[in-house]
């Protein structure tokens, strides 16, 4: 069995207790970090690791650290523990079982990025695991891993949680810092970005759960080690988590580059039986829906090559849908999210989600007849490249891919009137 | 009061902001509000914009913009059972369907006991354990995964029983 990075405490039994972790290195990269390094050379090996953001965006992470404005102080990091992408459960798990390697990534992003506070924004959902992070991190400043003067040197560091409740939104970074501070959680114009103007209007780095928990490894081990895992232009282990219609639903740490049928017939099993594969979304509900033929479940799952075979790695939330299930179905479920979470800051997004809810409904009701069909291809097409942020964006990726590439479900579904997926 | 009654607390959220910042704190002091009765009066709305100097509007707004404030008094228990895609692709729909008509219920509704509220909600980041729920409740948050219908039900009388003192 291979080691785990991500996911050791799936082979380390306890180590969501600090001292299990420190006996396994834990918080020895923080120490020769604080102790021994420049924050510029901490930011230098994440940034030559080639680390992308697992978010979602896949931008890479260290460059986004240089983008700190040094001329305005103070500076904040933030994780994004805000998990809300239907078909995504893997920051939880880490939060769960492997806190402190995750904690050890927001200490040593604020080292690198000269802040002394650092934020955990964690969905209001995961109230239970907040409490425990809470203890966490009062375990760490008890055994003087945060707090003033680390290690006999000049620097502090605090984090803190904030616990939010329960709008989808608040994982758009900008939104997650205009919630955190105290409004509505609605995106902001851009630029500025968040490491010019972020939290309190300062700058900021905001990075997601997973993000950081490569960290810790990536200083201990190295640029080598790092790099030798995972593709050359998508180095390192990734968190794939696997559900809808698969035998073995659940997160898979593999390397980037894995192929979609490896991860779907080899460890998730195969397509339950009675059913045949017939499409994936790669990013959950925000996923085009990709023709699930030998090309693409041959396809490696990396930020790449996904959109050769007419999607995005994006979280990496592999949404398997068999062939009991009608496509207008998927879309009625996917625009039922989009129209709730839409934040309604932006016309296209509000409008446009609330009026594709209610064009799919009438379709999946079998009360549609073709036109509306193109209706609801006409307004995705008006929503695109229209929005403040990309949730409207992310809306109408099933929506487009499904009628373009399940044609024969919207024509059974106008013809013929019939229910269920 | 949440100020008088929850001095402390109330204290140790507003240290984690810095003091020019202290809107930050709203939500955590909106979960305090609702901690007791599980929803926020206008009285709290009023005493927590007074604490961090904002309009009882603005804080009613946040209260309209979060799913999990509420600003009237439901079931005791709140159920949330995730029917999102994922879930609903592990038969979440059929068994949302089937634990209202166990409970009398629609979506939406309360026991006539007051005990139980039923919702539908969005992804609760558990989709490889559905159909799953989570209760929300004076107490906080739990989550019940991998769930029957049967399952559901118990989940529900120990909590009822829990609830009545014996």
């Amino acid at each position: 069995m291979t080691d785990l990075i991500l996911l050791r405490h799936r082979q380390i039994p306890d180590l969501n207790h600090l001292d299990v972790y420190r006996q396994h290195g834990g918080f020895e990269a923080f120490k020769k970090a604080v102790t021994s390094m420049n924050p510029y050379d901490v930011t230098d090996q994440v940034k030559n690791s080639g680390l992308r953001g697992r978010g979602g965006a896949g931008f890479p992470t260290g460059l986004k650290w240089t983008f700190i404005d040094y001329e305005n102080f103070p500076h904040y990091v933030v994780a994004n523990a805000d998990e809300s992408e239907p078909g995504t459960f893997k920051d939880r798990e880490i939060l769960e079982g492997n806190p402190f390697q995750f904690l050890e990534g927001v200490a040593l992003a604020a080292f690198a990025i000269e802040a002394h506070h650092a934020y955990v924004y964690l969905r209001g959902e995961f109230w239970q695991i907040a409490e425990v992070l809470d203890r966490q991190i009062a375990d760490l400043e008890a055994a003087g891993l945060l707090g003033d003067n680390l290690f006999g040197t000049d620097y502090s560091l605090r984090i803190y949680t904030h616990v939010g409740a329960g709008a989808y939104i608040c994982g758009e970074e900008t939104a997650l810092l205009e919630s955190m501070e105290g409004k509505l959680g609605q995106p902001r114009l851009r630029p500025p970005f968040p490491p010019t103007y972020g939290l309190f209007g300062k700058p900021t780095v905001v990075n997601n759960v997973e993000t950081l928990t490569n960290v810790p490894l990536i200083i201990s081990r190295g640029v080598d080690w790092y790099t030798s895992i995972g593709t050359e232009k998508s180095p390192g282990p990734k968190i794939f988590s696997l559900s809808g219609r698969v035998n073995k639903p659940g997160n898979y740490e593999l390397p980037l580059g894995t192929t979609f049928r490896e991860l779907i017939f080899e460890h998730g099993g195969g397509i339950p039986e009675g059913g045949k594969i017939k499409a994936i979304m790669a990013a959950g509900a925000s996923s085009s829906l990709i023709v699930a033929n030998d090309e693409a479940l041959d396809t490696p799952m990396d930020y790449e090559s996904v959109p050769n075979v007419g999607g995005a790695l994006g979280s990496a939330s592999v949404i398997v849908i068999d062939d009991t299930v009608s496509i207008d179905w998927v879309l009625h479920k996917t625009l039922h999210f989009f129209s709730h979470e839409s934040c309604g800051k932006c016309t296209p997004c509000r409008e446009g989600t609330f009026w594709m809810r209610h064009i799919i409904d009438r379709i999946h009701d079998g009360k549609a007849d073709w036109d509306d069909v193109e209706l609801l291809n006409e307004v995705a097409l008006q929503i695109k490249g229209k929005c403040l942020c990309a949730l409207g964006e992310f809306s109408i990726e099933a929506v487009t891919s499904g009628i373009e590439r399940f044609e024969e479900d919207f024509r059974t579904k106008t013809g013929v009137s019939s229910s269920g997926p | 009061m949440i100020a008088e009654k929850y001095a402390a607390e109330v204290e140790a959220i507003l240290a984690k902001y810095p003091s020019d910042q202290k809107r930050s704190a709203v939500m955590p002091l909106l979960y305090l509000a609702q901690r007791d009765g599980g929803y926020i009066t206008k009285d709290e709305m009023i005493e927590i914009g007074e604490i961090l100097e904002i309009t009882p509007t603005e804080v009613a707004s946040l209260i309209g913009f979060y799913t999990l404030y509420h600003d009237q008094a439901e079931g005791k228990i709140r159920i949330q059972v995730c029917n999102d895609l994922s879930c609903a692709l592990r038969g979440a729909d059929e068994f949302l369907e089937q634990l209202c008509e166990n409970l009398g219920i629609q979506v939406g509704e309360t026991t006539p006991d007051g005990f139980v509220t039923i919702e539908a909600v969005m992804c609760l980041a558990a989709c490889d354990k559905a159909p799953m729920f989570q209760v929300q409740s004076s107490t906080g948050l739990e989550y019940y995964e991998e769930q029957t219908v049967s399952s559901a039900l118990e989940v529900i009388e120990s909590l009822r029983k829990q609830d009545t003192p014996s």
